[in-house]
């Protein structure tokens, strides 16, 4: 039998209740609406104008005609060279400090330079990178500066991910290991980072995420190039704006809405897809 | 047994390599900041830098007063919060205490893809919605304005603050909420009266970790905010730290590029001390 609980309440006591609950629904329903509101107008103003011509050819000044694939492979490009560096960086981070750190002070300095790596807006990292990587190393606008600035960026969503992926080991495993005469690194090898396997790609693809939708970090690195470098090695040496980057460009320095429409139903989708594939492997990691 | 010892040894010293690079990422960004924003400062003067009304980087007779973007960025920052903060909080309050799982994880999958949703496609909605809507509204030449920034910055800081206020209201130890319920308080005046006061320090964290992202925000605040160095006020056209430099960094020289490494040092300053004050709080709500 359900008993309703306000009924010996004072009229204020009984309306502080209803105010509160009232406000919390609307504003979950405002967040809600939020996002509802942003995919929908997106995809009614963007998805019209993608076509199989939009999406596999060069952006011609001759024709006045705009295509986006090189800016989708040297997204692909960019993903690629930042996490081939990235997360083996950061998973190594991961592992030294939750499997070899014994000194728990630098345990912590190390976790608060994650933490403040994690706060450092993308912009500054685009100065950054547009002086060591740009200038002082000498790479100039190109591809890798951009992805050396971004796996600085997102090295902290990586060692993040890795550790709580390798918390969820049991110690067992490690005391077996170890007990069956395993060195330390075979141990690590062939028990802890398979059974991590899940959170870890879980941080890759959130590293994905942060690539995809990055700009400001990327327009004074990897620039605005818009050529088809089809030789990943030559494209690492040359401009290239992502998805993200053309999308600005395209709106901000040119007023053509349609075009950054269709790029942002594009990158749009991307998000969904990461999203879902984050949480599939999140899942997989509870199971186990 | 001794190939394996030196191999053990070999690994150790790579994860350490590993382990450090978040250290060193971090020393060199603060070194290449201060190192490259240091000069312009010194040769325009401190005060007349930072509290310098005007800003003419390209005329004959340049001035360099950042005034206008510090007070922009900080009412900026304040108005998102104004905005994002309550209801954050309330959205939080909502998932953490009142929905049930399947409606609150529908919510939550929402909360997190607003935060995947890339800041140029914002800005891109700001432009097209938002910047028109306050012309109309206000009856004004352009709609660029910082009520437009402020509007933008509002929904990007929501999924930052939702997430941790919402983590922080889960932590709350039941006992609290169970002790109040059973002296006849209601469910709402539990969660307002004593779980919400209880979470207060990872709430605060929510809110400065939301700071922080609207700081450092800066191409969705390009887009709508009309980057003319104006003093701030809610409905003219003005210019954050972060735009500031990303507007004049792709044909700054000279004496003029220097001052925009100044300003981002500027910039950095605010986060690192943003950074400072969200460990406290994040420690605060450990020791619980």
């Amino acid at each position: 039998m359900k008993q309703d609980i306000t009924k010996g309440l004072s009229g204020k006591r009984r309306a502080y209740s209803g105010v509160m609950r009232g406000l919390a629904y609307l504003c979950a329903g405002i967040t809600v609406a939020l996002i509802v509101f942003v995919i929908a107008y997106i995809f009614y103003r963007g998805l019209g104008h993608i076509s199989w011509e939009f999406l596999t050819t060069t952006r011609s000044v001759l024709n006045d005609t705009i295509g986006i694939l090189p800016n989708i492979i040297n997204t692909l490009y960019i993903i690629f060279t930042t996490l081939i560096i990235a997360l083996p960086l950061g998973i190594g981070a991961a592992i030294y400090l939750n499997e070899y750190a014994e000194n728990r002070a630098f345990v912590r300095i190390i976790e608060f330079a994650t933490e403040t790596l994690t706060g450092i807006p993308s912009i500054i990292y685009g100065l950054f990178g547009y002086l060591l990587f740009r200038q002082g190393l000498g790479l100039g606008t190109s591809i890798l500066a951009g992805s050396l600035t971004l796996v600085i960026m997102v090295l902290p969503t990586v060692v993040r991910t890795t550790q709580e992926a390798l918390r969820t080991v049991p110690l067992a495993y490690r005391e077996g290991a170890l007990g069956l005469g395993a060195t330390k690194w075979y141990m690590i090898r062939t028990i802890i980072l398979p059974s991590s396997l899940d959170g870890i790609i879980g941080g890759a693809i959130l590293a994905v995420g942060r690539v995809v939708g990055e700009s400001a970090a990327l327009i004074f690195t990897a620039g605005t190039g818009y050529a088809l470098v089809t030789n990943y090695v030559q494209a690492l040496g040359t401009s290239g704006g992502s998805l993200s980057v053309a999308l600005y460009v395209y709106v901000y320095e040119q007023g053509k809405f349609d075009v950054g429409f269709a790029i942002a139903a594009i990158l749009v989708i991307i998000v969904l897809l990461i999203n879902f594939a984050a949480k599939f492997a999140q899942k997989r990691l509870k199971r186990i | 047994m001794k190939v394996k010892k030196r191999v053990e040894k070999v690994i150790n010293a790579v994860f350490f390599i590993c382990g450090l690079i978040t250290i060193i990422a971090v020393l060199a960004i603060t070194a290449y900041m201060v190192i490259s924003g240091v000069p312009a400062i010194r040769e325009i003067g401190l005060v007349d830098f930072l509290f310098g009304q005007v800003w003419r980087s390209t005329g004959s007779n340049p001035e360099y007063g950042i005034l206008p973007f510090i007070l922009t960025s900080v009412y900026g920052t304040l108005g998102a919060c104004i905005i994002g903060v309550p209801i954050g909080i309330m959205t939080a309050v909502y998932l953490a205490k009142i929905a049930n799982s399947r409606l609150g994880g529908l919510v939550n999958t929402a909360v997190e893809l607003l935060a995947g949703i890339p800041s140029v496609v914002y800005g891109l909605i700001g432009m097209m919605i938002l910047v028109p809507g306050i012309m109309k509204a206000f009856d004004l030449k352009s709609g660029t304005t910082l009520l437009a920034a402020i509007i933008v910055l509002a929904i990007m800081i929501l999924p930052n603050i939702i997430s941790i206020s919402r983590t922080a209201l889960l932590s709350v130890p039941e006992e609290f909420e169970e002790a109040s319920l059973a002296l006849g308080a209601t469910k709402m005046e539990t969660v307002f009266k004593v779980s919400v006061p209880a979470a207060k320090s990872g709430i605060t964290a929510g809110i400065v970790l939301g700071i922080g992202r609207a700081i450092g925000e800066a191409m969705a605040v390009m887009m709508v905010a009309g980057n003319v160095a104006n003093m701030p006020s809610l409905l003219t056209s003005v210019t954050f730290l972060t735009t500031a430099v990303s507007k004049e960094m792709a044909y700054a020289s000279g004496l003029q590029r220097e001052a925009l490494f100044s300003i981002a040092l500027v910039l950095f300053v605010f986060i690192i001390i943003i950074n400072i004050i969200l460990n406290v709080f994040l420690k605060r709500g450990d020791k619980k």
